[in-house]
């Protein structure tokens, strides 16, 4: 395992030394099911059952790549992209953790509303999300006072250049298993 | 002057008060802030999260889309967008094999060198040297300066000298007139992403920097961020439920608190945006 993160994610978990400053500083740390420094141990000395249980975690979708641990890192290890990493695979191989599917959700319906437009359309996001997630009646109320300060566009804003946006897209967004 | 601009999508929508608070201080000073033709999303964290190529070769649309617009140095204002920005800039100095994939398909040329800068470097090197002949009216408020994540970390993007304790806001806000607290949450994370799909853990951690800052006699939270910003303002309901109390402390962009110590109106500012109302009184200088 921890060949394949250096291949691909480009960090050598191997210099780990378990100091555990990354989940001392961590402020999502309390939460979490495996804490960072137990997973980067796990990627260490990990077999396939310890490898899956790293990719069917709550933790690595907790991760807000807030990049506290990576600035404390004694080693200049960095945490986050190894997440990125991880988040990645475990989205590829159907593995979501049940209570990060709303984060997925979230992060899905943000990349369909910039491969539709090219930019973030907000009202787009979160009626797409709604939909998708099933938290129908969430921030309601904030809509109508968001429209009346004019932070709420109802039209998305479009880039002119569909044909180059898709070139980005295209093979990018094939429909993982969930 | 001109410079390059890259806006950012929030910056259009939900923090438009950002964009106007800057661009009237940049007028102020007499530089003008040119977007970048066409540009798009940077692909924010759900890019990054979930993937890596995208995550690459949508900021690297935006830096090759600068260099056409004959840009040399491109402000940056949103946080969030700045760290991508560089960050693509980084790795794609770094492999050399990815460069020439992702130039291939956005079928642009791509040098890669164009100088990318956030709001307070912009702030230091264009607005701050102008301070003392363009302030009319002091902000005599204790503050709160609130960096949060990515205006200070990764240190190899931001440079930022005090990471854990950062200064820079702090200065720029003392030079308006104001006192800028000495306080331990400075670059706590406010729970950035998770706005909307975990939005209790969004009021438990901006809630424990509202709370710190209120403690210690902060008046005013200034910060420079629209994620954090809309995290502190828009969902202090989610905060006071956290805290099973009432906070009014407004939340307002440095940009705005530069605007207003110039002497421009509130609704110049963008202040009248805010859901946590802003009331802040400036003393004019004769």
């Amino acid at each position: 395992m921890s060949k394949r993160v250096r291949q691909q994610a480009d960090v050598n978990v191997i210099e780990c030394y378990q100091c555990g400053k990354c989940t001392a500083g961590c402020p999502v740390a309390d939460r979490m099911d495996l804490r960072p420094s137990v997973i980067m141990r796990m990627l260490q000395t990990g077999d396939a059952v310890s490898e899956d249980e790293i990719l069917r975690s709550l933790s690595i979708w907790l991760c807000l790549t807030c990049e506290t641990c990576y600035s404390r890192c004694p080693m200049e290890l960095d945490i986050p992209k190894v997440m990125d990493y991880l988040r990645q695979r475990s989205l590829a191989e159907g593995k979501v953790h049940r209570d990060a599917h709303d984060i997925v959700t979230f992060h899905k319906s943000f990349l369909n509303t910039v491969q539709n437009n090219g930019r973030l359309h907000e009202m787009g996001l979160v009626i797409d999300y709604k939909l998708h997630s099933g938290n129908l009646f969430q921030d309601v109320m904030l809509a109508p006072e968001m429209f009346s300060k004019g932070k709420l566009h109802i039209l998305p804003e479009r880039i002119k250049d569909r044909k180059g946006l898709s070139r980005l897209f295209k093979g990018q967004t094939k429909k993982p298993k969930s | 002057m001109k410079l390059g601009f890259y806006p950012g999508c929030s910056l259009t929508g939900s923090s438009r008060e950002y964009t106007e608070s800057l661009l009237a201080i940049a007028k102020a000073a007499g530089i003008e802030l040119v977007e970048i033709t066409d540009w798009n999303c940077c692909g924010a964290t759900a890019a990054h999260n979930l993937n890596h190529e995208l995550s690459v070769s949508l900021p690297a649309r935006n830096l090759a889309l600068a260099e056409l617009d004959g840009m040399e140095e491109l402000v940056v204002p949103c946080a969030a967008c700045y760290n991508r920005l560089v960050m693509t800039q980084h790795e794609l100095g770094d492999k050399p094999e990815l460069k020439a994939l992702i130039a291939e398909k956005l079928q642009m040329p791509l040098k890669n060198e164009i100088k990318i800068i956030n709001v307070i470097q912009f702030l230091e090197k264009h607005i701050v040297p102008r301070l003392d002949e363009l302030i009319k009216a002091p902000l005599a408020y204790d503050v709160a300066c609130y960096y949060g994540c990515l205006l200070v970390r990764p240190q190899k993007v931001t440079n930022a000298a005090r990471f854990e304790d950062p200064m820079t806001m702090d200065v720029i806000m003392q030079k308006l007139g104001a006192n800028a607290i000495d306080w331990p949450f400075k670059t706590e994370c406010c729970g950035a992403g998770f706005s909307v799909s975990k939005t209790k853990i969004v009021g438990e951690l901006s809630g424990k920097i509202v709370r710190s800052a209120v403690d210690r006699g902060a008046k005013v939270l200034v910060v420079a961020c629209p994620m954090c910003h809309s995290n502190l303002d828009m969902r202090r309901p989610a905060i006071e439920s956290y805290l099973n109390r009432k906070v009014d402390i407004p939340v307002i962009y440095i940009t705005q608190a530069i605007a207003l110590a110039m002497g421009l109106s509130p609704k110049q500012a963008g202040t009248h945006r805010h859901f946590v109302p802003v009331n802040l009184t400036v003393n004019r200088l004769n």
